[in-house]
């Protein structure tokens, strides 16, 4: 080959097939918009008084409703036990099962397979769907709520303690089992102290989700500030729905502050 | 050197008692006991409960799927908001990711845009469309503009956190040809993010699928007001026929947007 040659040859950043998947993914996307734009079903006469109705919303709000204070203050409270119970009932449930799933713990396909499955079940029905299962079991109330969103906890926190599982250091297992430790030495010696900080922090992340979450599960009667929001929605109380909302923005903001500070001091 | 020659107290009590963590776990057992008394947790609520929960499963089975039509509409209106809502999404985000990206914006831009992301971010989607159904009116819009400043909350801060972490020599490099800001951020910035943008707005599609199928339930369009409604009327075969449907959806999305991802590594 001669110089000339060689540097005539054209450089490419991606190999024609990736080219191909790129553009077959932005046509796709541009096809699913464009369809999705012409078929939506959108009323246009409601958005012309949408600022109006915009502006009455807030116009309602203010002055907020100081006595709806004290009810939404109790059932703040009883969300907070809804996603901290909730939370500590999915970690119950999620480490066996994340051992399951845990390919270096158990090394039986099916066995981790069928752990995935609980995983993928688990997160692809939303909370509020949960909660209407748990409505119709444990009847209206904080327990289905508590129930929700621990059910719908179990897969993100299982997923995320299996793969901590899998990443742990093959090292210190296998000194332990040289030693003669039993499966349970090994469980609680040589992998618990590896994978606590990302337990940790799992847990918190969750927990702050959690908080989030169990502030809409009253919307279908399973507790929580929720049921203050709904009431106050149905009666078209716009200044209390005003102090709910108030309420959830506080509790989250300050859920946060709590995460970030635990885990900065934690781990 | 004192270190090497005597082994500290810690080695000869390799497991040593954590008598902080062990008060730790004690405080936390006392607050569960606590809390689940006021949760009503309790031995006759169970057991009515597993009677209740056996009549329910039954009543499930066999799914029923006699009403496919308003489960298709249903499921087509689903994705239509998604879909919408994660372009609309996503386009806003790019400038407001940008805004809040503190190595490319001085603070008093970067910081007021992080609180506008925090707001957006604080409420869950079923509430913010509440509030959008009564401005604009029931109906498809309402779940498309909740999802719409859902995907903002989310993507607009990792997007962020993206821009944060990019190498600066190849910004500077674009910079010192005397490029101007848009063709920094163009030629320097864009092919830095671009893979990891592709992944969070993949990511939102899901999110956004498995909440459009839920904004429903307050008048926001979608399968939800139909999954609500049956659920209602204690047709409870109906109701696990659209679950079903909704969570073999949420599966071939999580394929497809998996397949977008490596597409874009």
């Amino acid at each position: 080959m001669t110089v000339t040659a060689r540097l005539d040859r054209e450089w490419q950043r991606f190999t024609p097939m990736r080219r191909l998947s790129r553009f077959a993914f932005y046509l796709f996307a541009v096809a699913a918009l464009v369809v999705s734009l012409q078929t939506i079903d959108v009323i246009p006469e409601f958005l012309y008084d949408a600022p109006a109705q915009m502006a009455d919303l807030f116009g309602r709000m203010w002055p907020l409703d100081p006595s709806y204070i004290k009810p939404t203050l109790k059932s703040l409270v009883e969300t907070l036990h809804i996603a901290t119970v909730g939370t500590v009932i999915a970690i119950v449930l999620a480490v066996p099962v994340g051992l399951l799933a845990a390919r270096n713990v158990t090394p039986n396909p099916a066995l981790n397979l069928f752990a995935k499955f609980i995983f993928v079940t688990s997160r692809s029905i939303n909370s509020l769907v949960w909660a209407l299962l748990f409505v119709a079991v444990f009847g209206p109330g904080p327990l289905a709520g508590t129930f929700a969103i621990a059910f719908r906890s179990i897969g993100f926190t299982g997923k995320l303690f299996a793969e901590a599982l899998e990443e742990s250091n093959r090292g210190s297992i296998e000194a332990l089992t040289a030693a003669g430790a039993s499966k349970l030495s090994t469980l609680v010696l040589g992998y618990w102290p590896q994978v606590r900080p990302a337990f940790w922090s799992i847990a918190l992340f969750r927990w702050d989700i959690n908080i989030r979450e169990s502030a809409v599960l009253g919307l279908v009667g399973a507790g929580g500030i929720g049921v203050a929001l709904d009431t106050a929605l149905d009666l078209l109380y716009w200044d209390q729905v005003a102090v709910v909302l108030l309420a959830i923005l506080v509790v989250v903001i300050l859920a946060e502050i709590v995460v970030t500070t635990v885990r900065a001091r934690v781990l | 050197m004192s270190d090497v020659t005597q082994p500290s107290a810690d080695r000869s009590k390799p497991f040593a008692a954590n008598w902080g963590a062990r008060i730790g776990w004690c405080v936390l057992a006392v607050y569960l006991v606590y809390a689940c008394s006021q949760l009503g947790f309790s031995a006759e609520r169970f057991s009515a409960g597993i009677e209740h929960g056996q009549r329910f499963i039954a009543r499930m089975f066999p799914p029923n799927f006699g009403r496919w039509e308003l489960i298709a509409s249903g499921i087509a209106e689903s994705l239509q908001i998604a879909v919408i809502a994660t372009f609309a999404g996503v386009l806003l985000s790019l400038p407001v990711g940008l805004m809040a990206a503190r190595n490319l914006m001085p603070a008093w831009i970067s910081w007021p845009t992080r609180g506008f992301i925090a707001l957006c971010r604080s409420f869950h989607p079923i509430i913010v469309a509440i509030l959008f159904v009564k401005a604009i009116g029931f109906g498809a819009l309402a779940g498309v503009m909740a999802l719409i400043v859902a995907s903002i909350g989310f993507i607009s801060k990792l997007f962020a956190e993206a821009i944060e972490e990019i190498s600066a020599k190849q910004v500077e490099a674009v910079r010192a040809t005397g490029a101007g800001f848009l063709s920094v951020l163009i030629m320097g910035v864009q092919p830095q993010v671009l893979p990891r943008f592709i992944g969070f707005a993949t990511y939102q599609l899901d999110s956004n699928l498995r909440n459009s199928t839920m904004v429903g339930i307050v008048g926001g369009g979608g399968i939800g007001a139909s999954l609500f409604t049956a659920y209602q009327r204690f047709d409870f075969d109906v109701v696990l026929a659209i679950l079903i449907v909704i969570v073999s959806l949420i599966m071939v999305a999580e394929i497809v947007s998996g397949w977008a991802r490596q597409v874009f590594q």
